[in-house]
């Protein structure tokens, strides 16, 4: 089992407007990305999980030709609103980073 | 435009934000490459809502010159236009001013001819209302509640524009735009589309341009992007010879700042990039064929809204002692209860809990995710707290601050009998005024009659240091 923080060249979050999070698993290669792809430990249902939400809140996308995944979930609050902690949205991926992955 | 602009249109991206920066270097072999215009995005909601609240810019005034400067003279020297989206980062009236403002001293100390458009996206507040009473303003998802005292609380509502205001600005003739807030991608788009370059090649090339360089391999710092766009396909290629392009990074930059990679929603129709296909020319240009356009049913333009929510003072402070870390969550919940009762104390009726908001973040606990946090269990041996206080003018949270201070300072806790300091403060006076602050408060579309209603135009002849507004 490797972590998914240690097979991608980069996670990150970031706003997708002032209402949405997105974050993006992003690969060096087709392989890596095809291992974490086909290992099943990565889907809607792992990322609604790590954030305390229900499926049907996360959007998932494989994106082939990149080598990466994408997934996005609304903010907790709205980007700059009183109880928002983070106005770029820059620090929230840090859940996915330790998915295992055999 | 020539004819051969038809069959290709060349585009110079400088970088992705206005006032970024870019290296010289890399614009002059960007300009050598014969662009028909040069293309620039100037704004964006990720620098938050003050910005379009309060009318202030993102990016430094000296900082925007110097690249406004370089763009303006670069565009004049070729005779090509220059087209600048989302001016002074939120696009509201006193950011396009602001845009003109700087625009007007380059040409005079450059001493330029040239006609420039103003393209205005603040929004009335009697057009939103009238609009809203028709049935024609609808949420996107998730949208807050959007109403006429909504409207009527807004500091400032701008729309964002798609292509076709660019584009009857270009067909006037103008040398230079200078837009208010605008989709991104329409900045690029408009032109490719009026000199005949298909829709989903103008848009998807124009996705990858409005943020510079930012889709080669490795961005070390803000930079140029060039791209040839063509009836079939179109080609990326950063200027930069120490940067690289290859197809997984291209179609890396779909994803950024997007929730969807596949499907991007314009005022006109969707962008869609289920079929695209990316190959490398050579080792640092990538060729895009296959995405598409669809267009839409219904025209609509994006809202975007700021309100005042308060004036805001903070206090810093951290803990130590091992006893209040391990209750910290019932410490904080003990001291909002006490500056409820203190606030009540010192103002009485004239200030309710509900005309202002108590907010403690726990750093080293959950400061940075809040209710995303999956870890529960404290393990470190210092917390940092931020206590907040926003309310309805800057003396009363001020003057609240100072109560948390004190308060906080002194709270007790069971284990220790007598006086306890409970707060390590690193700034004094121990609080900071933070000023005006202000919340995002619409995430609506318009349905306007037209793709122009809401984008009222201005074109000025400028001569050095003369304006002479032109007739519409």
């Amino acid at each position: 089992m490797t972590p998914l923080g240690e097979l991608a060249r980069l996670i990150r979050s970031k706003n997708a407007g002032p209402f949405e999070l997105t974050f993006d698993i992003m690969f060096e290669d087709s392989a890596t990305y095809e291992r974490v792809k086909q290992s099943g430990m990565v889907n809607r249902e792992a990322v609604a999980s790590r954030y305390g939400l229900p499926a049907d809140k996360v959007k998932f996308f494989w994106c082939d030709p990149a080598c990466a995944i994408k997934a996005s979930i609304p903010r907790p609050y709205i980007q700059g609103d009183l109880l928002d902690s983070d106005g770029h949205g820059g620090q929230q991926y840090a859940p996915l980073m330790d998915i295992q992955i055999p | 435009m020539t004819s051969s602009a038809s069959e290709e249109v060349r585009v110079l991206a400088p970088n992705g934000v206005l006032g970024s920066g870019f290296l010289e270097e890399s614009f002059e072999k960007g300009l050598a490459q014969k662009p028909h215009f040069i293309g620039c995005d100037a704004g964006s909601t990720d620098p938050g809502p003050s910005h379009l609240g309060s009318g202030e810019p993102a990016f430094p005034r000296e900082a925007v010159r110097r690249d406004l400067r370089l763009m303006l003279l670069g565009a004049r020297r070729l005779k090509i236009p220059l087209i600048i989206g989302s001016t002074g980062t939120a696009g509201g009236d006193p950011h396009l001013a602001w845009g003109y403002e700087i625009l007007k001293e380059i040409a005079v100390a450059e001493n330029l001819q040239f006609k420039v458009a103003l393209i205005h996206s603040e929004q009335g507040k009697a057009y939103l209302k009238k609009r809203l009473a028709e049935g024609r303003i609808k949420p996107l998802d998730p949208a807050p509640e959007f109403n006429e005292k909504v409207i009527e609380r807004s500091s400032h509502i701008v729309g964002m524009m798609g292509a076709e205001p660019f584009q009857r600005a270009l067909q006037a003739g103008a040398d230079v735009i200078l837009a208010g807030r605008a989709s991104d991608t329409a900045i690029f788009a408009s032109f490719a589309e009026l000199h005949g370059i298909p829709s989903g090649i103008a848009w998807h090339a124009a996705k990858i341009l409005e943020c510079g360089a930012a889709a080669v391999v490795n961005r070390k710092s803000p930079d140029c992007m060039f791209a040839w766009l063509r009836k079939d396909h179109f080609v990326v290629e950063p200027p930069n010879p120490e940067y690289h392009c290859t197809p997984q990074s291209v179609a890396s930059h779909s994803l950024y700042e997007n929730s969807d990679p596949y499907k991007l929603v314009e005022c006109s129709g969707t962008l869609d990039l289920t079929n695209s296909r990316y190959e490398a020319l050579n080792d640092r240009s990538v060729r895009v064929t296959g995405s598409t356009f669809a267009p839409a049913a219904r025209y609509t333009v994006k809202l975007e809204g700021a309100e005042l929510a308060g004036y805001q003072s903070i206090v810093i402070g951290s803990v130590r002692d091992p006893f209040i870390i391990r209750q910290i969550d019932d410490w904080t919940t003990r001291l909002i209860e006490r500056l409820h009762a203190r606030v009540k104390q010192v103002y009485g009726d004239r200030m309710k809990p509900d005309q202002y908001v108590l907010n403690i973040r726990i750093y080293g606990k959950n400061g940075t995710m809040g209710p995303l946090e999956p870890v529960k269990e404290i393990r470190s041996h210092e917390l940092c707290l931020l206590i907040e206080v926003t309310a309805p003018s800057q003396e009363i949270a001020s003057s609240i601050a100072g109560i948390a201070r004190h308060q906080g300072l002194h709270l007790p806790i069971p284990e220790w009998s007598g006086l306890i300091t409970a707060l390590a403060c690193p700034y004094n006076p121990a609080h900071l005024d933070r000023g005006a602050v202000y919340r995002f408060n619409v995430n609506h579309i318009v349905e306007p009659d037209d793709a122009y209603e809401m984008f009222p135009t201005e074109y000025f002849a400028i001569d050095g240091a003369t304006q002479r507004k032109l007739p519409q």
